[in-house]
């Protein structure tokens, strides 16, 4: 396909068609922070944390999907596009604990966003944090999702990503969207397999291994209903291993 | 009449979308008619769609409904004009499901067209196929949204697509689409049958045609008013709808629905064309005024509103998901006067940001009456 030359913060970029302008950035050193794109699932954009300006554009626009055009001219870091960052982060840590999600909270700090602005709201009505249960229903990890940013990650893990199996999808619409079950089932009566890419893909500690869990609460581990191996985060949260009981690869 | 004359005479005419977006529906329709035939598909699989957006769940707005149930053979004909123009050979008609009887009469005329061989696959033994599908919704305003409606035709959850692309290349099922709103619709068959000049002779030069206003709130006389565009606010409030009750001022108008902004009585005088209402700060949205006098407390208006969009809000994209919650939350505290210093600002960084970096127009405009109203001072918050 024939290449595309389109401006970024004043610097002319070519790169082939199709490329994202989030991938265009990047060339020349420019990075755009994200919090719901992941590499190796559909863009849906939805966090919106890493939107740009585009000149003769209404509204900005997701980098990490937008593909680039021909003579876009495209600003990543301008007071506009700080503002809408700053506040998509102070609404996140507004509902929900974020309190395992590293990366989202050192965006909080260069975004210098306001703890208190939209907490506490709760005060004078219902709803401060989403108050989520946390479901401790299968031998091999547990759904705290008063953690969860709904990035959709696990759903899409569990559907057409990776592993087809549609056990995980949304409920619930506007402020009460959750991740949910077909009838909020339990895990052992859905169609869940185990494959654990839901708890790999998962970004702020909602889904976890249960030993991991329990390790963390102090408690006494169970005993493993299933083979000997299977999928473990290791201590970075970045990387997955296969392990042994005792830890081993 | 060749398909690319109905095309160049809906472009003449100047007609402009009617759900809200007054995008060019000429060239929406030369879009569709181009992608469908850049794809050659196998014969009695469908080639592309023409829907009609019959969702209408704006606030304060009725003007789609007495259009379909009172004329509804002029809606089938305006789709089949559209199939004609852009070679789609399926149609839907996407009804909201609070609209039993439209759904009802719409149904009926499109028995009556198919028995009379206006609808299927040799309309008038003209080789022309299309039919028509009704679809009732179920409630969710976002499924008016043209890409969420997709959604929700296919059998998802009614969440809006990303965009682009857009459905005249990526529409229902993947094919190309035209979607247009009910009011569009309607005037098709007029501007085909009489020509671009005979719809010029209403409206502006810039906003050609008429308009159906939903004229509600404080005044005499509210209903549905067919304006020619450019009629100033003050004639549609003052004349047509009779004014204010006896010893009543009025205090503002808010003109677009819950989507739209409020105009206070200095800017009565605003022409009621796109150009003019874009001009200070408005939109004509879906067509409804409504106005309010000097007896309502606009702040509990605004608590009806934010909590319209929070109930609405279908979830997807963080900035409207949340931010529609807390913006509904500020203001209910707000208007029971206990508003916190800093209240106002954090609803311009909410408003702004929703704003800017909603994923669809429900969050794009769930804050641009509250932004509006502060903007003008008709509410104050700490
Ligand atoms: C939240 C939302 C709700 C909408 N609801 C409607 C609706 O009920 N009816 C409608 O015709 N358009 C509605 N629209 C606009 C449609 O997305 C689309 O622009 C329109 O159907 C295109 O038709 P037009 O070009 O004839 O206006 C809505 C848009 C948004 C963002
Ligand atoms: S549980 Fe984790 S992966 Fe799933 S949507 Fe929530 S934050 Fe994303
Ligand atoms: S703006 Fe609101 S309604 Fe639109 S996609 Fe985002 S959450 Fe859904
Ligand atoms: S990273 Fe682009 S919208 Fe979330």
């Amino acid at each position: 396909m024939s290449p595309v030359t389109l401006a970024i913060n004043g610097q002319t970029v070519t790169v082939p068609a199709g490329t994202t302008i989030r991938e265009a950035a990047r060339t020349i050193g420019v990075d755009v922070p994200t919090v719901c794109y992941h590499p190796h699932f559909t863009a849906n954009s939805l966090c919106r944390v890493c939107v740009v300006e585009m000149e003769r554009s209404r509204v900005l626009v997701p980098a990490c999907s937008r593909a680039v055009e021909n003579d876009m001219v495209i600003f990543t870091d301008s007071p506009r596009v700080r503002l809408s960052r700053r506040t998509i982060l102070e609404l996140m840590h507004s509902a929900v604990d974020l309190s395992q999600a590293p990366e989202i909270m050192a965006l909080l700090r260069e975004y210098q966003a306001d703890d208190g602005r939209f907490a506490g709201v709760g005060e004078t009505l219902a709803v401060a944090q989403r108050d989520l249960p946390l479901h401790d229903d299968n031998a091999m990890y547990i759904r705290d999702y008063s953690k969860c940013i709904l990035c959709w990650r696990c759903v899409q893990a569990c559907g057409t990503d990776i592993q087809y199996t549609f056990a995980l999808s949304l409920g619930g619409r506007g402020f009460q969207t959750r991740v949910a079950t077909y009838f909020d089932a339990p895990i052992p009566e859905t169609t869940c397999v185990y494959c654990g890419n839901c708890v790999a893909a998962c970004p702020t500690g909602a889904l976890k291994g249960k030993r991991e869990w329990l390790i963390e609460q102090g408690k006494p581990l169970e005993p493993m209903p299933l083979g000997p191996k299977r999928r473990r985060r290791r201590a970075d949260g970045e990387h997955l291993d296969l392990l042994d009981d005792r830890g081993h690869r | 009449m060749p398909r690319e004359q109905i095309i160049a005479d809906l472009k003449a005419a100047g007609l402009v979308g009617r759900g809200g977006a007054a995008f060019p529906t000429g060239v929406k329709w030369e879009g569709a008619a181009k992608e469908i035939q850049a794809r050659a598909v196998p014969a009695g699989e469908a080639t592309g769609y023409i829907i009609c957006n019959a969702d209408e769940s704006e606030t304060g707005t009725f003007k789609d409904r007495i259009l379909m149930e009172r004329d509804p053979h002029r809606l089938i004909e305006a789709m089949i004009i559209a199939a004609h123009a852009v070679a789609a050979n399926r149609g839907i008609i996407y009804v909201r499901g609070e609209y039993p009887l439209a759904f009802t009469r719409l149904s009926d005329a499109v028995e009556d067209a198919r028995a009379n061989q206006l609808l299927g696959i040799n309309i008038l033994n003209s080789g022309l196929e299309f039919d028509i599908e009704m679809r009732a919704g179920a409630g969710a305003y976002v499924c008016g949204e043209e890409t969420a409606l997709m959604e929700s035709i296919e059998g998802r959850r009614g969440e809006p697509r990303v965009k682009p692309p857009f459905p005249t290349t990526h529409g229902l099922f993947g094919k190309p689409t035209v979607i247009n709103n009910v009011e569009t619709l309607a005037n098709v068959p007029g501007i085909v049958m009489n020509g671009p000049r005979w719809y010029r002779q209403w409206g502006t030069e810039r906003s050609p045609g008429t308009r159906l206003v939903c004229l509600s709130g404080s005044v005499r006389k509210p209903g549905l008013y067919e304006i020619s565009m450019g009629l100033p606010l003050r004639s549609l409030i003052f004349n047509l709808g009779g004014g204010m009750a006896r010893g009543r001022t009025l205090q503002a108008a808010l003109v677009g629905g819950a989507a739209g902004a409020f105009l206070t009585p200095q800017q009565m005088d605003v022409p009621m064309d796109f150009q003019s209402l874009t001009a200070v700060g408005a939109t004509f949205g879906s067509g409804a005024v409504m106005v309010f006098d000097d007896s309502v407390a606009l702040w509990s208006v605004m608590r009806g509103i934010t909590k319209f969009f929070a109930h609405e809000s279908c979830g997807k994209c963080f900035p409207c998901q949340l931010g529609t919650q807390r913006q509904m939350e500020i203001v209910a505290r707000a208007a029971s006067g206990q508003g916190r210093s800093g209240d106002h600002d954090a609803l311009i960084a909410l408003g702004q940001t929703m704003r800017d970096a909603s994923l669809c127009g429900l969050g794009q405009t769930a804050a641009s009456a509250l932004l509006s109203a502060l903007d003008k001072k008709l509410v104050q918050a700490p």
